[in-house]
């Protein structure tokens, strides 16, 4: 017990967790709103979407790379699938939604993939030209506008609630959506492959020494891949929660958000050149800054403080992570 | 890189400077392709002056950003954050020049306000340049990042200052300024394009500086041994990176009459595509001024050209550029078959 609470203390994730109480009691001692069921719920829901792009960010940070291009691929290829399935009428279940976004992720995380797998160019520059393609794609050649009316069966999952969570004070109600199943299955999923596949210990190979990697018998170049098939596939999931969810389609509300999701991942502890991490640390990290900007309004900040609170929260986060990688390398040539 | 320093700039050497790299020839290539074209196709367009005079009004503001990114890309880093430095600047010195001469007050009052301002946003510039040196070089978090979240940081401070509404209403002196047309024809923003181009040219071809730029960039280690003080370095090629940017601000500032937080959003990524297409690598240690700066003109030929097109919807243009940078990635690639592909290709004793 002891020895596990000494493992404990040393883990980045601890300290996250820390700073997430702290705050949290903060925010309640000055709001008072913070500890209710229905705040809590909205929190929750809040994390749906930031969380499966954690997941996917996550991975890509561990096998070395910075993907930029996810917002922007799940715009794309939720776009298409509402405009294929407005178009085309369609009246039927909630499966060939999901089943279109996941072809067209698996298609355009391909297409990532054939890049980043070929091209020994870092992978943040070649997602930025990707992204900026994928977007291109969407605003010029498909002309996206906002698609009003979804299909029936997308508006259905959008309004399904688990349950409903009241503030017996103010009277608000909150509800939890089904689609929080759904984060909770990517991120088991993805633990389950991290851990205990070769696909999954190959990217934490990769990402400590791409050429140890390819020595110790990886694919690097498949496995770099699949990664990105993968990757497109979540991405372009956590496209089609939003748009249930907002119960129409905006193409262009998800652009953007590749910053903040980065920073969530990497403020949880993931090694900022790839190789360590895990994914208790991101989701820790989705959390703090869904708390942080959901509850800046809670205490009365005006909201145009956001942009800097998450540059300052990206710089000392990182900050923290480089200077202990930095004190373990002293650390260890003093040894030696 | 040494052998410039040595000769003399004849006709000669500077036709073999230009096309003894194959990447700065190719690029010379496609530009003269695409003017041939741009003739063709719209002669109108390309016969008149009004075409270059806009151009040349246009591409200051990313050409100066690329300028700055390509030293940052040089030593193997990156800088992200241009376009947000470029915005809190242009908001910054917009602010102090209504500080200074409030709407009516006289021209000299304005005229003041107009080095101030000038001066002030150079200063910030390397300023905020500075202190992403000094995460990178001190603090030691990689580059992409830093300057991911200043570039959150920057934008976010220039949301503060201007509540995330347009400034305006400059003093009339400052559009008279930067908007006045030297000898009747060439305008302003290219005047202070070809100074910050000679600058960064005499800084990288003519001075200590430039040199141990590229051995920082081709390996870290070997300059740290070779005692070279790279933090220094690093600190100094990002403040550059954000006086550049700065000095794009101020010409955004000029071109817009106003600034605000999102402006320029796109161009992060096209002064990557700059750099990277006029033959930098990203990994460090190579490239040249002078493929850069075609880039540039390539760039902006493709864009007025594009211009001319009224039924290519502007959405077009991300499409475009992400589709150009992808191939000069492929094309680099096949190009240079070797060093580093092998490198990562490398399984045990073949070589």
């Amino acid at each position: 017990m002891a020895a596990l609470l000494r493992k404990l203390v040393k883990t980045n994730e601890f300290y996250l967790f820390l700073v997430i109480v702290v705050l949290s009691v903060v925010i309640q001692l000055r709001s008072g709103q913070f500890f209710t069921a229905n705040n809590l719920v909205d929190l929750a829901n809040a994390m749906v979407v930031p969380g499966i792009f954690a997941v996917g960010a996550f991975m890509v940070l561990v096998s070395g790379g910075i993907d930029v291009s996810f917002p922007a691929l799940a715009s794309l290829s939720v776009y298409a699938t509402t405009r294929i399935l407005v178009d085309g009428g369609y009246e039927g279940g909630m499966w060939l939604p999901f089943l279109l976004v996941i072809v067209l992720g698996a298609i355009l995380g391909a297409f990532n993939g054939l890049f980043t797998s070929r091209f020994a160019v870092p992978v943040l520059i070649i997602t930025l030209g990707t992204a900026s393609v994928f977007s291109g794609i969407m605003q010029g050649v498909l002309s996206s506008v906002q698609i009003p009316n979804l299909p029936p069966a997308m508006t259905e999952f959008g309004r399904a609630t688990l349950f409903v969570a009241t503030n017996p004070k103010s009277g608000l109600t909150s509800s939890m959506p089904v689609s929080f199943i759904l984060l909770i299955v990517v991120v088991a999923a993805a633990f389950v492959v991290l851990r205990y596949t070769t696909f999954g210990r190959g990217l934490y190979a990769m990402g400590g020494d791409e050429s140890a990697a390819e020595r110790a018998g990886f694919k690097v170049r498949r496995i770099k891949f699949w990664l990105f098939v993968i990757v497109g596939i979540i991405a372009s999931l956590a496209g089609l929660v939003r748009t249930t969810s907002m119960d129409s389609m905006h193409p262009t509300n998800l652009l953007g958000m590749e910053l903040m999701v980065i920073a969530a991942v990497v403020l949880g502890g993931a090694s900022i050149t790839g190789g360590s991490g895990t994914l208790t640390g991101a989701m820790l990290g989705t959390l703090l800054i869904v708390i942080v900007q959901n509850s800046m309004i809670l205490i009365g900040v005006p909201t145009f403080w956001q942009g800097f609170a998450l540059g300052v929260l990206i710089i000392v986060g990182t900050g923290i992570s480089a200077v202990q990688v930095t004190r373990a390398r002293k650390r260890a040539r003093v040894l030696i | 890189m040494f052998a410039t320093t040595t000769s003399k700039p004849t006709f000669q050497s500077v036709k073999n400077r230009l096309f003894s790299d194959p990447h700065v020839a190719r690029l010379g290539i496609i530009l003269a392709l695409l003017l041939v074209f741009f003739a063709i196709v719209k002669p109108n367009n390309f016969f008149g002056l009004a075409t270059w005079q806009s151009m040349a009004v246009q591409f200051p503001e990313f050409g100066l950003m690329a300028l700055g990114v390509m030293l940052t890309m040089i030593i193997g880093g990156i800088d992200l954050s241009v376009v947000g430095i470029a915005n809190m600047t242009a908001i910054g010195s917009a602010v102090l020049m209504l500080q200074i001469a409030p709407a009516g007050s006289d021209p000299n009052q304005g005229y003041l306000a107009v080095i101030a301002a000038i001066v002030c946003s150079l200063v910030v510039g390397a300023l905020a340049g500075a202190f992403n040196g000094w995460l990178i070089a001190k603090v030691k978090i990689p580059a992409i990042l830093v300057t991911l979240g200043t570039f959150e940081l920057f934008t976010g401070i220039a949301v503060i200052i201007s509540g995330g509404k347009p400034t305006s209403g400059l003093p009339l002196q400052y559009g008279e300024i930067m908007a006045n047309r030297v000898f009747g024809v060439i305008p302003m923003p290219l005047i202070v394009f070809i100074v910050g181009t000679i600058v960064i040219g005499l800084l990288m071809y003519k001075t200590p500086f430039g040199t141990k730029l590229y051995m920082l960039g081709s390996n870290e280690t070997a300059a740290k041994f070779s005692g070279m003080k790279t933090n220094n370095l690093i600190i100094r090629t990002y403040m550059t990176s954000g006086i550049f940017a700065a000095a794009a601000g101020l010409v955004m500032l000029a071109n817009y009459n106003s600034a605000k937080a999102d402006y320029g959003s796109t161009y992060t990524l096209l002064a990557v595509l700059i750099v990277v297409l006029g033959g930098v690598n990203p990994n460090g240690g190579s490239g040249r001024l002078s493929g850069v700066i075609l880039a540039i003109i390539v760039l902006q030929v493709l864009s007025s050209l594009l211009n001319t097109f009224p039924d290519i919807s502007n959405f077009y243009r991300p499409l475009i550029w992400g589709g150009v940078l992808l191939l000069v990635i492929v094309v680099n690639e096949l190009s240079n078959k070797g060093s580093l592909a092998r490198l990562l290709k490398w399984k045990g004793n073949q070589s």
